[in-house]
């Protein structure tokens, strides 16, 4: 569980990249962190694992504080950053190095996503890497440390067409009821069948955190005619007609979620945004 | 995995288990993938599996044996014919009727294909 209360965040006396964040995150699901550049998806990320310390305001993950970088909470959190910075040391020196830090850490299941991902089981030297296998080989090692948090930070950047497929297949299999995955990302393709719940942010603040079953019992992804309905949150033109996002007045009869259009009505109607899905109460 | 855009995901998901048994790759009786088997292969959510599956014992087509897992019922492959011309009539039809009625095309018309249609399939 991650609990942020009333978090902003600033880089010295600059504006805020956050301001009074309030969210919570369960277990057992996988969420999509989603915002424009610049929305503070990173700093986000960065906040949770304790590698920046908020302004102001409470983080708690599993009951304890990032910021004091306590061992049982290092122990139970992985950090995949997008930028990844491998040492120039072998592989089996890294992974005999890294995984004492980690008590769940499991061979078997490392060397399965290792397998997963087609990664030669004669890598040498990790800083002779390409990009590409740099993240395969952190990913495969994020999830083998089984840290009830996972967070990963554009992890399908740089990975090729098939270890994309991989890679939801992997994460997929990963989520236990007890883990807890955040991905941030603007590739929403490669993952809208992964995550089950979105988080967006916007404009320095948080516009929506909600699991994507209450996202479709709530509004309507369609092609509309030329003459659009008065209710319509978000309309784009398409080659049938408009493909808008509209309220959903009947929960039971839901269409399937466009991430990327659900962005787009979100930060274009930001207030219809917020009333539709109001903040849960604590 | 490609899903299209005409269904929720946790549909489309229940679409492909019933395609399944039907074709009886999972017969009634026997044991099924399990939700986080389904999940991976399929590349989706395991909450998504899951809400598939509830759909479908919902439907009485699967029926779940408590710490064992999912299985088709003795009775799947008729619940699925029901569900799907349900489906048909109700969401698939109307549809049709209405490129007819833009289109200008009667009854008829689509009798003498049907017919047409029917006698070509029974003498292949």
């Amino acid at each position: 569980m991650i609990n942020l209360d009333n978090v902003t965040f600033r880089y010295g006396r600059k504006q805020p990249v956050l301001q009074e964040l309030s969210i919570q995150l369960k277990p057992g699901h996988i969420y999509g962190l989603l915002g424009s550049n610049g929305a503070g998806k990173s700093s986000l990320m960065r906040l949770m694992a304790g590698l920046l310390y908020p302004t102001d305001g409470h983080i708690r993950v599993n009951g304890r504080e990032p910021r004091r970088r306590e061992p049982a909470f290092l122990e139970d959190l992985f950090f995949l950053p997008e930028d990844i910075d491998l040492p120039a040391i072998t592989f089996a020196r890294y992974v005999a190095t890294m995984r004492a830090f980690y008590p769940r850490f499991n061979d078997e299941q490392f060397r399965a996503y290792l397998r997963a991902f087609q990664l030669p089981s004669t890598i040498g030297w990790l800083d002779e890497l390409s990009l590409g296998q740099r993240k395969k080989f952190i990913i495969s090692f994020g999830l083998a440390t089984n840290t009830s948090v996972l967070l990963m930070d554009e992890p399908t950047n740089g990975l090729d067409i098939p270890s994309k497929a991989q890679f939801r297949k992997v994460v997929s299999a990963a989520l236990l009821p007890d883990r807890l995955v955040v991905i941030s990302t603007h590739q929403v393709r490669d993952l809208d069948a992964l995550i089950d719940a979105v988080v967006l942010l916007n404009d320095h603040e948080l516009l929506l955190n909600a699991p994507l079953e209450q996202v479709s019992q709530r509004l309507r992804f369609e092609i509309s005619g030329r003459d659009l309905p008065a209710d319509v949150l978000y309309a784009e033109p398409s080659l049938r007609g408009h493909a808008i996002v509209r309220e959903n007045v009947d929960a039971a009869d839901d269409t399937p979620i466009d991430l990327e259009r659900l962005f787009n009505a979100a930060i274009s109607s930001p207030q219809r945004m917020k009333t539709l899905f109001p903040a849960q109460k604590r | 995995m490609e899903f299209n855009d005409k269904q929720p995901i946790y549909l489309q998901i229940a679409d492909y288990v019933c395609e399944q048994i039907l074709q009886q790759a999972w017969p009634p009786g026997e044991r099924i993938p399990s939700v986080r088997d389904l999940g991976s292969s399929l590349e989706v959510n395991p909450n998504t599996a899951m809400r598939a599956f509830d759909y479908l014992q919902q439907q009485g087509i699967l029926f779940n044996k408590r710490g064992m897992g999912y299985y088709a019922a003795d009775d799947a492959p008729d619940q699925v014919r029901a569900m799907r011309r349900a489906r048909f009539l109700d969401v698939e039809l109307p549809d049709v009727f209405r490129t007819m009625t833009l289109l200008g095309i009667t009854i008829a018309d689509i009798e003498t294909r049907f017919t047409a249609f029917t006698q070509a399939t029974s003498a292949a």
